[in-house]
């Protein structure tokens, strides 16, 4: 199959899974990545885990399979200005720099932009921290967690009078990623008119404060509406925007349009309840007394399994869906037919099932054609073959804790 | 300036959310995207409370078009044609605008578009190398592919509500943005533009389809590594970390006022313990190691809580990062207005709106030095541009345009 990035080449320094996922996006579509890793320790993610029987082994981190797919991988100390050189060298031939450092450790290192640009003027450099490159929180310390809670997403999860919280799994490390990879591509399209590089500056809180809550600045300014978080209750103006429990599990529901809810109540035997006016009015049904409803809905949603309810309302075209747990997604026969999984080696970790990417490409699918690097796995490629390096020369290099 | 997609057209066929963020974000770009609606259907989200004025039932029932707050937002940069894809005559029209389109658009359910005569088979018979991109909620096949989702249901299918909730409860808590629509936009944006670079290079358009459930399914590596790894089924953890603690939202001063605070290393530990006023912390056995806190954590959230309430969001920030402990508050809408970092990065600027006069929107936060984004223009009225994609591109007299109002085929 074709791939869209034959010849792309692309140099990643990151940890974790913003600037990870980034170039995860571009290998899996047939870019040349190069992960460049600290000695011995590697990327923060082959810390994180989870691992098999939860022993901890620096190859076999589930978070660092899942984001360095396809990727080749080389260790390269960059606190000593011979590493800083050899990554230099690199960065010579390459369309893409992508990096989740901190600004200061960029200017420090002399690997931010502006010395770059001497070696490089094609060079697409994107960085990606929590609070951009400018500003009063520029050198803030931020984890994902205080990204989210600035970006505007902890204030809509949770009960009303407890704790907010975050999604799980460390979502804004994602969307940051996705989002760099969409500005390398506008970089990359630039190019070709502007003829030469430029450079990114991608902030996790801003990604989710524009592009995830954004829209809720018009209605704040004209209405005052900041927004609250409600428990089960979802943030749609009309009854029913819930989670509720039935005999297995959790489903969602939501009717935006009357049609739907009323097919809803048919389903459930036209229960005479409906027919009273304060059952009558969603949007007070929805504002003031959403858990007085819910409590009509839960007996007969308990008599039903999850799955019972979602194949009922597929057909009757309700908007009623399972809350589906993992297990229950990585058996679904929908995902098995599409072949949204797929199975491969890795040498250390052993058979594991991945996704097939986001998205599907007629012509130029994802393709994964090698697992995860091990730390420093392709070195020799690298740095011999591509760059010169004679094996003495490389045999000093480790000596001196270079590479 | 320099915009780095003029020249390219897209065709955007999106109702409500997703389909048209991805439009809003290539439009910032200099991309011309072209949004199809028609009046005899309204999209979703020209409809409901108008921005200014109470008229609720009224904008319900679509009366409001042009006045609509999350219009605005994701619609901004585009242009309007109004068209009824039902009236045979409209078939001509579009043929000859998909001609001199690079990219269409839609999130209709599976089906739709084929009944139009606008699947990707069919589009590439009119050009070639067009590129098409549907985003639907469960793909184009398979058992489920009709199932009617919006954004809270998406995240319920992919996965991610199951584990969204309180360590230790297992019941799913709603979220209130659009995070399903979102993250399959973005996503949606990145392909596009990977599709154009390969027609670019090999002279060939192709089809994108974009489920937004498994565009999230994609995100939860974790979460199916514990699976295939020990069989262990991932159950919410509220704001737990598996290395750090502290590590939540706390209390503060004021109502439903939170900060959020983690520590990582043992010197942020210590920092912390110094900087609250409680140095001894550190060296006791409950809290002396990463492993420990982990253990003791609920302890440790109610001694920190203890000490949070005696502040306000922001003073527990300045105090903490002083000592490059990372504390940052939890910011609602109205935090971030007024916001001293958002304000200088201008994460919301302005645009002139005829109907209500300067509002604010969101930034495009893909921050690009030598080609910037631009909002150009305010989200379109309804048919706003009818005259421009029948007169100027298409080439048709006055007349023409005229008979083809007055037969409600454009209007």
């Amino acid at each position: 199959m074709r791939k869209i990035f034959d010849g792309l080449k692309v140099v990643e320094w990151g940890n974790l899974i913003s600037a990870p996922y980034c170039a995860k996006l571009f290998a899996d579509l047939g870019a040349e990545v190069i992960k460049v890793e600290k000695p011995h320790t590697g990327d923060k993610a082959r810390q994180h885990g989870p691992f098999p029987e939860d022993i901890p082994n620096q190859e076999k981190s589930g978070l660092f399979l899942w984001l360095n797919t396809n990727k080749l991988g080389i260790t390269l100390n960059l606190e000593t200005k011979k590493g800083r050189d050899i990554l230099k060298r690199l960065l010579e031939d390459v369309d893409v720099f992508v990096e989740n450092n901190s600004p200061r450790l960029m200017v420090e290192f002399g690997l931010d932009y502006n010395s770059l640009l001497g070696i490089n003027p094609r060079l697409i450099m994107a960085s990606i921290t929590p609070f951009g490159q400018t500003g009063p929180y520029r050198d803030y310390k931020a984890y994902e967690l205080n990204c989210s809670a600035a970006g505007g997403v902890l204030v809509g999860v949770g009960y009303p009078d407890r704790e907010p919280l975050d999604l799980p799994l460390s979502q804004g490390g994602y969307e940051a990623g996705i989002g760099a990879a969409t500005a390398i591509m506008i970089a990359l399209m630039a190019r070709k008119r502007i003829g030469r590089g430029q450079y990114i500056d991608i902030s996790e809180a801003e990604i989710w404060a524009d592009l995830h809550v954004g829209v809720n600045v018009l209605t704040f300014m004209y209405r005052g509406i900041t927004g609250i978080r409600r428990g089960t209750h979802g943030g749609y103006f009309l009854y029913p925007n819930e989670i509720l429990p039935c005999k297995d599990g959790y489903v969602a529901l939501t009717c935006p349009q009357l049609a739907q809810w009323q097919r809803f109540l048919e389903l459930m035997g036209n229960p005479e309840w409906a027919q009273n006016p304060r059952y009558r009015n969603r949007r007070a049904m929805h504002e003031e007394y959403p858990d007085e409803v819910n409590a009509l809905l839960i007996p007969w949603l308990k008599e039903h399994t999850m799955e019972e309810l979602f194949q009922l309302c597929l057909k009757q075209r309700i908007p009623l869906v399972p809350i589906y747990r993992i297990n229950e997604l990585m058996n679904h026969p929908h995902l098995k037919q599409c072949n949204f999984f797929i199975e491969f080696d890795h040498p250390e970790a052993g058979r594991l099932k991945y996704t097939a990417g986001p998205c599907r490409f007629s012509v130029t699918d994802w393709q994964i054609e090698r697992p995860a690097p091990l730390l420093g796995e392709h070195n020799e490629l690298i740095f011999s073959q591509r760059l010169g390096y004679s094996s003495h020369e490389l045999a000093k290099l480790a000596r001196e804790g270079v590479i | 300036m320099v915009h780095a997609l003029e020249g390219y057209r897209m065709l955007d066929f999106g109702t409500a959310w997703a389909g048209p963020q991805v439009g809003g974000i290539l439009a910032d770009m200099g991309m011309e995207v072209i949004k199809i609606e028609t009046r005899t259907k309204l999209d979703g989200s020209r409809m409901g409370r108008p921005l200014v004025g109470a008229d609720i039932a009224g904008g319900d029932e679509g009366k409001w078009p042009d006045m609509q707050p999350t219009f605005h937002g994701i619609n901004r940069n585009k242009l309007s044609f109004t068209i009824d894809l039902k009236q045979p005559k409209s078939r001509d029209i579009i043929t000859r605008l998909i001609k001199m389109t690079d990219v269409v658009l839609d999130n209709s359910s599976p089906g739709v578009m084929e009944r139009l005569g606008l699947d990707h088979g069919s589009l590439e018979v009119i050009r070639p190398d067009i590129i098409s991109i549907s985003l639907t909620g469960c793909g184009e096949s398979g058992p489920i592919m009709d199932a009617n989702v919006y954004a809270p249901l998406i995240i319920s299918l992919g996965g991610l509500q199951s584990m969204t909730g309180y360590y230790g409860e297992d019941i799913p808590m709603n979220v209130i943005f659009a995070y399903g629509d979102c993250n399959a936009s973005i996503h949606a944006a990145f392909a596009v533009l990977a599709a154009l670079w390969h027609r670019e290079k090999a002279g060939k358009g192709q089809h994108i389809e974009l489920a937004e459930c498994w565009a999230v399914t994609n995100l939860l590596g974790e979460a199916i590594m514990e699976y295939c790894m020990n069989a262990r089924i991932m159950k919410p953890r509220g704001n737990r970390h598996p290395s750090m603690s502290p590590h939540n939202a706390y209390r503060c001063k004021g109502e439903d006022k939170w900060v959020t605070i983690a520590v990582n290393t043992e010197e942020e530990w210590e920092a912390f313990c110094r900087a609250i006023g409680r140095p001894n912390w550190s060296k006791e056995e409950r809290f002396a190691n990463k492993y420990n806190r982990l253990r003791n954590q609920e302890e440790l959230d109610k001694l920190v809580t203890e000490w949070t309430v005696n502040y306000t969001p922001y003073e527990v920030m300045d105090i903490l990062q002083q000592v490059k402990v990372a504390a940052i508050p939890v910011m609602n809408v109205e935090d971030q207005y007024t916001d001293p970092h958002f304000s200088e990065r201008q994460i919301y600027v302005t645009v002139e709106h005829p109907l209500v006069g300067i509002e604010t929107l969101y930034a495009n936060p893909l921050r690009l030095d030598k080609t910037p984004y631009e909002i150009r223009r305010h989200a379109p009225a309804l048919g706003e541009h009818n005259d421009y994609v029948l007169g100027e591109l298409l080439g048709m007299s006055k007349e023409e345009i005229a008979s083809l109002q007055q037969e409600k085929v454009v209007y």
